[in-house]
């Protein structure tokens, strides 16, 4: 006979992501506890891996999902989808504090920046477990070296692609190119489309 | 910088990755440049595929903080739509956007709809795949075997292969079927699902063209599950679950709580 499997994990979302925001977007508070169920975690997880320090990822985690409940009301489906519109948002004002908080001088030290790759390392690593992220590493061994740091040292670190050349030491153009067609690459082995 | 520097910048764009003078300038550019805001739209959710991967487990003081908060929050009136540099891509105005909405450009073609997304969204982020595999003779040959069962499940997820079809079970249960055929497994998850009656199980059953050949049982359900299913799919055309005597039964000796054909391929 079988044996049994015994299973555990966290209460879940269940209902759709993008009928739920559009609840939110009315005032609904339990329909904002379903979603803050849903992408809290992506939120976090996306936040940590470009701030690093825990605690000023969780702040900034906390502004994020606030700000989602703030402009709820702003969301159109026709834009692109509701994980999208949160992570998007998170990005943004994970970038705007990595930015603002290291002295400009010290981010654009190219000692500075290679002392961060490390760590970009450890984020890779990260990118392991299954589901999603059993795609996106398939997909990312796909990528050319280049692509591969351009477009994760950008956005799991928040680096421009100013930062980016200096940092891999390639021209500016090619980074420019790097981040587009690797983009494109995971693109169409994840099978987005808009 | 000419058009056509301006449209290598979608990468940089999605990735937010532009320093704030060029990206004032590329956001004039894709105003006017439908190929640059599609292609944004399309790596931008590409780069939050890449977000989704680095989920995290949020502490639990954050939920209540954040649930707190927003009850002094007040919400900005849809009216008051801005253009608001915040959101970037996805938050971008809507020039271009709202007309994708027809597909047109699509040629009305379906997404191929992210198999990971749609687990995520049908089972929720939570725990989705923590499981055990029990009883298995000592601790050592548990672990191997639960690894062993996971680098399936995962294998399963992540065949390229790999369709994914949902339904709600009876009781308002909801559950996902994912099934490869070059792996030839089957992976089910279900989400709040109750434990079984005192006495009982869930018995998994890959549906053979009306006969049911058991997949395994599945226990103590929590609120989000993965089960790999014993088994190969071989001819199976869908699968079945069952309330049975602990232990689970040669047959079922129930009526289904569900019956899920697996998605078409
Ligand atoms: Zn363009």
């Amino acid at each position: 006979m079988k044996e049994a499997v015994y299973i555990s994990g966290a209460p879940s979302a269940g209902p759709d992501l993008q009928e739920l925001l559009g609840l939110v977007a009315r005032g609904d508070q339990d329909a904002f506890a379903k979603v803050y169920d849903a992408v809290s975690g992506p939120v976090l997880g996306l936040v940590r891996s470009v701030l690093r320090d825990p605690a000023q990822s969780e702040e900034v985690a906390q502004e994020v999902l606030v700000e989602v409940w703030r402009t709820a009301p702003r969301f159109r489906a026709s834009r692109g989808s509701a994980m999208n519109w949160v992570l998007t948002l998170a990005h943004r004002r994970a970038v705007d504090r990595v930015r603002s908080a290291e002295a400009s001088a010290a981010r654009e030290h190219r000692a500075a920046l290679l002392d961060r790759t490390p760590a970009f390392d450890q984020v890779t690593e990260q990118v392991e477990s299954r589901l999603e992220r059993e795609q996106v590493r398939r997909c990312v061994r796909t990528l050319s070296e280049l692509q591969r740091q351009s477009v994760t040292l950008a956005y799991y670190r928040g680096l421009t692609y100013r930062e980016v050349s200096e940092l891999l030491s390639v021209p500016l153009g090619t980074i420019k190119t790097r981040l587009r067609d690797g983009l494109i690459r995971l693109r169409d082995c994840l099978g987005v489309s808009a | 910088m000419s058009n056509a520097e301006l449209h290598t910048l979608t990468g940089a764009y999605a990735l937010h990755a532009l320093p704030d003078t060029e990206r004032v300038a590329f956001e004039r550019h894709l105003r006017d440049c439908e190929a640059c805001a599609v292609e944004v739209r399309e790596l931008s959710e590409t780069a939050a595929r890449l977000g989704l991967a680095v989920a995290d487990t949020p502490p639990r003081g954050l939920r209540d903080r954040v649930l707190r908060e927003i009850t002094t929050v007040r919400q900005e009136s849809p009216s008051g739509i801005g253009r608001d540099r915040s959101g970037g891509a996805a938050d971008r105005g809507d020039s271009t956007t709202g007309r994708g909405a027809g597909g047109t450009g699509q040629g009305g073609r379906r997404p191929r709809y992210a198999l990971a997304a749609c687990l995520a969204a049908a089972v929720g982020f939570g725990g989705i795949a923590a499981w055990q595999h029990r009883a298995a003779q000592d601790a050592r040959q548990e672990a191997r075997a639960a690894q062993q069962q996971n680098e399936q499940l995962a294998q399963v997820l992540a065949a390229p292969d790999a369709k994914a079809s949902s339904g709600t079970m009876k009781g308002g249960a909801k559950g996902t079927v994912v099934v490869s055929q070059s792996e030839n497994r089957a992976v089910f998850m279900a989400s709040g699902m109750r434990q079984p009656p005192s006495g009982k199980v869930y018995q998994l059953w890959f549906d053979d063209r009306g006969t049911m050949r058991s997949a395994g049982l599945m226990n103590t359900p929590a609120a989000s599950d993965a089960v790999l299913l014993d088994g190969p799919v071989d001819g199976a055309s869908g699968i079945g679950i069952t309330v049975e005597p602990a232990g689970g039964s040669a047959q079922p000796t129930s009526a289904p709580l569900a019956l899920m054909n697996f998605p078409a391929a």
